[in-house]
């Protein structure tokens, strides 16, 4: 059986994309790191792949605005590509600034606001500074994504390292409406989670490490094939990788499950 | 919501600009730069002018709370925006569209195009300096041309709308001591100008200077005034070499000169003779004399010389073997200067700079560590020296600095210390390190002759000029005003891309030598690399920044993220591709020789034409004098305070206190191989004793790296020499108590010292290297890598020395590791190592002002119970560990205490007869504290012998008790003790972080 082809974007200042590709890997996918130039200039075609992984880091610096100018090439050089990915239901991931830049892109889909609009962001953390710790998550019981479907209600225990990861809504029923569209792929749980607990963090600092709003650290598409969260499962993919505690609860699974859907 | 209002554009304010000569004066000091358009564009430009504000922006509250922390009272609210400028040929429609495709979020931003909106409360903005790096400019620039528009050029600013009662008096303190540093940025009350870069000026000039026949107080005077810091008999040398040439020189062969002969390059005085003269306290005097305090070092390394060793001392970073197949190279530099006035871009470049070391060793860099000294962050109304920055003020930019660079390159700052000191008010000190990994054996270092000169990486500008010859003299008021272009911001994203380019080219072996462009630039790296071949370059194929530089100066830049490779012609294509396809650029300077001869043109015109033999060898060795005198020993008085409060005092001291406000900032994650990370425990927030790290690329076998640092300027104002074993002993307790084998450790140094001009500087300075030497051989650990920073010193203060040593070790398992935080009620703890009734030097000296100036011994024979800890926990005996150092024992086990949140009973020892405060806050060598279950009880006691000994038990309780005794039998007996509840030991330790 040939391993499933995952293409992982490398755009000037992606900085995880090795860990990105070491957790495919070892999730049964064949990782290829597939930089931004050979993409638009057709060098490579994301057609040629069975999956799609946006890693973490800090494309072209975030320097206006995190995931800003990736979201924007992203739309425009790629929108055809990545729009028949999508409708041919391949899974595409986005971690952090990946998520960040599929947000901004479009791609994650939007409540449709008065203007059309988007209104949901993912801007500078509560506390105002970059922010590294481990926090839990919960895939979310009944989220609508399909390939995270077998994941439902699991828990994943993994670092969150950014500056720019608080989930802002453009006013407050947005959270509501994302809750029934069930497009609310992971939120962080209470400080107590990786030890059996299943409360949400109830926007506390620092199980909520951000202060998104609604505990919220990912996020899904309309169609489920987007999927996009702040924290990284890549970096907890092997029991060696935790900081103490009970073993379980690692990143694996998600990136199986992504794999799978890729097949 | 946003308010995207787009009414016509050119209603609302666009200037409109008609070209006009260039100012040849450059940017003029207030705010008001005149603006200074493009050349290359119509004769009309446009500018436009978009302000975005992000509702509810966390960054404004931040500002309110800096500005109360800065003593000034009135401000309430805070209006922060980004300012952005578009000069060139877009209709309203485009710049609606660049606006809101990139610069606008429609969730948290507010939009004005045009003239801001009228307001009633002050406004200050702040712009870049024309120059100074703006990434987010140049990201703007890519941005339109990616969205197919047509050419723009963008500068940006930073707009404050200061809300509340605030006078003239304040408004300008704000702005001065908290948005503005005038160093790298102009400010002004109200709308600021645009600052577009320097506009070309015109052709490339070369200047003779004569020297012929110059008098020593004018050849004084010429190396002042052109910032050379050259001293007189430097001067002598290069007028007698150019007599002898029959000629003078050209502006850029003497800058050339002064930046290879600088103490930043070719460490002057650690290459010197020097005759010491040490006075002991007995009234004794000894002299010795050093012949070169770097071949010293290097000859204990040759005598230590242990199989696993790479490189030492021979190149950008020293190299120990990991595994079979990788190599780690690992270097420690300082940007103390530069972050002293520019806090942010200085330790920013700090990082960056370090991190190029270890990629010219053709090394993929894989973690960051960094160990700060800052004056006390408080009172916030301390008498500042003119030209000093507030010690807070530097903090915060410094860690923002080096958060930025290393979060940027996807690195993680895994390890490090932050120190308080009253004696780094005006000159703080910025250590950087970088780790790499390389495949064994792959670092190319010959250069040949017909090699092609290639540069990779950042353009060239006119920043950074003199860093060299900068960071080799003392600092005064005066400094902040000449040094300008010797400060720099980073372009991290840049550098990563060079990162990749370099780790690719290595492995296709595109190149012969690799060296990164550092303090001199082009000149010290071609010149270094082509030191026994000779080599010819033509500068203007370089890629600038902005047009208008002189030939010296493009020579001299020091702008950040360029390398410089040797490639033969024929894989120039191939690194071309690489470079393409990595978005970074490549230039091709000319060729390496085998003449002998640097040569360097402009087109035609000739710039320097030196012979490299006088360049290399041409400066006079110097011949100096140190004196150091031995403190009378005495005692002090110890007074009668409650030990309760002293040892909450000192889990609360700045030194002490948990750094989480600062570390969290820096991503410890990135590339998921930290093990030992920051914090540890139940709540990751007790202290972590060292970073343990396993390499991406080597996950199929269980070594890991393990790195730590050893500081102590308190005990080296008594004793530089006993300082040096102090550091490494605490480096070394801190690596084996996370795991690491001490028969694998290897040391770096890095001297910061005042002026060695002075015997007194000199001779601690002396000192303190006698003490490395002396503590290699008795650790059995080689020195692979140093730097020294002298010139610490502001209006003639000087830093006290300060020597940090950096340890690199292995862990043979990584299943076989341990933190600091108690695991388990109920296990025993064990104290290794002895106290010490001496208390120079230590925290507690220092806080009740006992005066004490006897520092505690140092360790004849440190290996043997390293050895054994080592072994015992890699035999999983032991199942937690710290080591003893600021603020003595009782800190130690309440910081494992916390990390566990358990409680524990313990009786530490007397020590002579000065009661438990001493004994339980001596900082004295060789001390862990160790867990270890009660059913390992004998086999541990037997294991350790002497060595070490039980000294009690974790508890369920929230309570900390340690109680001291004399006598044989430490457990249970009743002496003196201290009580501390868990609670109030975890809010004393964690009090910075609530404060910052």
């Amino acid at each position: 059986m040939t391993l499933p082809p995952i293409l992982i974007l490398h755009a000037p200042g992606t900085n995880r994309d090795a860990e990105a590709a070491v957790a495919v890997e070892l999730a049964g996918g064949d990782p290829r790191i597939v930089s931004m130039t050979d993409l638009r200039t057709g060098v490579v075609s994301m057609s040629e792949f069975g999956g799609l992984l946006l890693p973490g880091g800090f494309s072209y610096g975030d320097a206006l605005g995190a995931g800003a100018r990736l979201a924007l090439e992203l739309r425009t050089w790629l929108s055809d590509e990545l729009a028949d990915a999508v409708r041919s239901g391949r899974p595409l991931l986005g971690i952090c600034n990946g998520f960040q830049a599929l947000l901004k892109s479009g791609l994650l889909g939007e409540p449709s606001g008065p203007e059309g609009r988007r209104r949901v962001t993912l801007t500078d953390n509560a506390n105002g500074r970059f922010e590294c710790r481990w926090v839990t998550l919960r895939v979310e019981p009944v989220v609508r994504s399909g390939w995270l479907g077998s994941m439902a209600g699991m828990k994943i225990r993994c670092p969150v390292a950014h500056g720019e990861g608080r989930v802002a809504v453009s006013d407050s029923e947005v959270i509501g409406t994302l809750e029934s569209e069930r497009r609310i792929a992971f939120r962080y749980l209470s400080e107590d989670g990786h030890e059996g607990g299943d409360r949400l963090a109830g926007g506390l600092y620092p199980a909520n490490p951000n202060g998104s709003a609604g505990d919220i650290a990912g996020l899904c598409d309309a169609t489920g094939a987007v999927v996009g969260l702040m924290p990284h499962p890549e970096d907890h993919v092997v029991d060696w990788q935790r900081p103490g505690g009970p073993p379980g609860a690692r990143g694996l699974p998600l990136f199986k499950a992504f794999v799978d859907a890729a097949r | 919501m946003a308010a995207i209002s787009l009414e016509a554009v050119a209603a609302l304010c666009p200037a409109r600009i008609t070209a006009q000569p260039p100012d040849p004066k450059g940017a003029g000091a207030g705010g008001n730069t005149p603006h200074r358009p493009l050349p290359r564009l119509s004769s009309v430009c446009v500018t436009t002018r978009i302000e975005v504000t992000a509702v509810d922006d966390p960054k404004a509250a931040q500002i309110v709370h800096l500005v109360r922390l800065l003593g000034v009272v009135g401000l309430v609210g805070c209006r922060v925006s980004r300012v952005y400028y578009l000069q060139g040929d877009l209709s309203t429609e485009e710049v609606d569209r660049l606006s809101r495709e990139v610069l606008v979020d429609p969730v948290v931003d507010e939009v004005t195009l045009g003239t801001p909106l009228p307001t009633t409360h002050p406004v200050v903005e702040v712009a870049p300096r024309p120059g100074v790096t703006d990434v987010e400019a140049r990201e703007l620039e890519r941005a339109a041309a990616a969205l197919g528009l047509s050419p723009v050029r963008a500068s940006t600013a930073r707009r404050y709308e200061l809300i509340g009662d605030l006078d003239e008096a304040a408004v300008s303190a704000i702005s001065r001591q908290l948005l503005a540093n005038e160093i790298i940025e102009l400010h002004s009350l109200g709308t600021i100008q645009p600052c577009f870069d320097s506009p070309a000026s015109g052709e490339a000039q070369v200047k003779t200077v004569r020297l012929a026949g110059l008098a020593d107080a004018d050849l004084v005077r010429l190396s002042r005034e052109r910032l050379l810091s050259l001293d007189l008999g430097e001067m002598r040398a290069i007028q007698d070499h150019f007599a002898r040439e029959g000629r003078d020189p050209t502006d850029a062969e003497l800058e050339t000169l002064a930046q290879t002969w600088s103490e930043h390059c070719m460490h002057k005085t650690f290459r010197a003779r020097i005759r010491l003269e040490h006075r002991r306290s007995d009234g004794s005097v000894a002299v010795s004399s050093h012949e070169g305090l770097l071949a010293a070092l290097r000859e204990v390394t040759e005598e230590i010389d242990p199989p696993w060793l790479r490189s030492a001392f021979d190149d950008n970073a020293g190299i120990v073997a990991f595994d079979n197949e990788f190599d780690l190279a690992f270097k420690v530099e300082t940007h103390n200067h530069p972050s002293a006035l520019e806090p942010f871009g200085g330790a920013n470049t700090g990082i960056g700079g370090v991190v190029r070391d270890v990629m010219g060793v053709s090394a993929r860099p894989i973690a960051c560590t960094n160990v700060l000294c800052f004056g006390p962050p408080d009172p916030a109304d301390r008498d500042l020296p003119p030209g000093v920055l507030h010690p807070r003020r530097v903090r915060d930019g410094v860690v923002a600095g080096i958060g930025d660079y290393g979060n940027k390159l996807g690195l993680p700052t895994v390890n490090g210390a932050v120190v308080y000191d009253e004696g780094y008010v005006a000159n703080p000190l910025v250590y950087c390190g970088a780790l790499g990994l390389l495949p064994s054996g792959s670092h190319p270092t010959e250069p040949r002759a017909g090699d092609r000169i290639i540069a990779i990486g950042g353009r060239t500008g006119r920043d950074g000029i003199h860093g060299a010859t900068f960071s080799s003299a003392g600092m005064d008021e005066a400094t902040a005003g000449q040094a300008g272009t010797a400060v720099q911001i980073g372009d991290p994203i840049t550098q990563k891309g060079c990162i990749e380019v370099v780790e690719q080219a290595r492995d296709l072996r595109l190149y012969h030598a690799i060296t990164d462009c550092g303090a001199g630039g082009f000149s010290s790296a071609v010149g270094e690399m082509g030191e026994r071949l000779g080599a010819e370059v033509d500068l203007a194929g370089a890629p600038l920044k902005y047009a208008g530089l002189e030939p010296w100066e493009i020579w001299l830049s020091e702008a950040q993220e360029r390398m410089v490779l040797a490639v033969p012609g024929s894989r120039v294509g191939a690194l071309r591709e690489l470079c393409e396809h990595h978005e970074v650029e490549m230039t091709d300077l000319g060729r390496f020789t085998g003449t002998g001869r640097l040569v360097v043109r402009h087109g035609d015109t000739p710039v320097v034409d030196l012979s490299m033999e006088f360049l290399h060898h041409g400066v006079p060795r110097k011949e100096m004098v140190g004196r150091w005198a031995d403190p009378v020993p005495e005692s002090g008085e110890v007074p009668e305070v409650d030990p309760t409060r002293v040892v909450l005092e000192l889990l609360s001291h700045p030194t002490v206190a948990s750094k989480e406000s600062i570390v969290r900032t820096y991503d410890h994650e990135v590339r998921g191989g930290t093990i030992g990370r920051p914090f540890v425990g139940v709540r990751a927030d007790g202290p972590g004793d060292a970073a343990v790290l396993k390499p991406l690329g080597t996950w199929h076998h269980d070594a890991a790296v393990a790195l730590s640092v050893g500081i102590n300027p308190r005990v080296g104002r008594l004793d530089p020499w006993s300082m040096a074993l102090h550091a490494i002993d605490e480096a070394v307790r801190n690596l084996v108590a996370v795991g690491a084998d001490p028969a694998r450790v290897a040391l770096l140094d890095n001297f910061c010292w005042g002026d060695p001009t002075k015997p007194d500087r000199l001779g601690s300075l002396v000192r303190a290297l006698e003490g490395c030497l002396e503590g290699a051989r008795r650790y059995r650990m080689p020195f692979i890598s140093g730097k020294d920073s002298l010139f610490n010193e502001f209006a003639g203060e000087a830093i006290p020395g300060t020597l940090l040593i950096s340890a690199l070790g292995l862990v043979p398992d990584l299943h076989r590791t341990v933190s600091s935080a108690f695991t388990r009620a109920g296990c025993d703890l064990w104290l290794v190592g002895d106290p010490s009734d001496r208390l120079g030097g230590s925290l507690v000296d220092d806080l009740l002002g006992i005066g004490d100036r006897r520092v505690p011994p140092t360790l004849d024979t440190p290996l043997e119970r390293y050895m054994a800890v080592h072994r015992l926990i890699a035999d999983g005996i032991v199942t937690a560990a710290h080591d003893v150092s600021d603020g003595g024992i009782a800190v130690a086990i309440a910081e494992m205490a916390i990390g566990g949140r358990l409680g524990v009973e313990a009786t530490v020892p007397m020590v002579g007869s000065r009661g438990i405060l001493t004994a339980l806050t001596n900082e004295a060598a060789g001390r862990l504290l160790l867990e270890s279950a009660p059913a390992r009880r004998d086999h541990l006691a037997a294991r350790l012998g002497p060595l070490g000994r039980r000294i009690g038990v974790v508890t369920e309780g929230s309570s900390i008790k340690i109680a001291v005794a004399g006598g044989a039998e430490p457990i249970g007996v009743n002496g003196d003790s201290v009580s501390i509840d868990l609670d109030a030991a975890v809010r004393a330790f964690t009090v910075q972080g609530a404060e910052s």
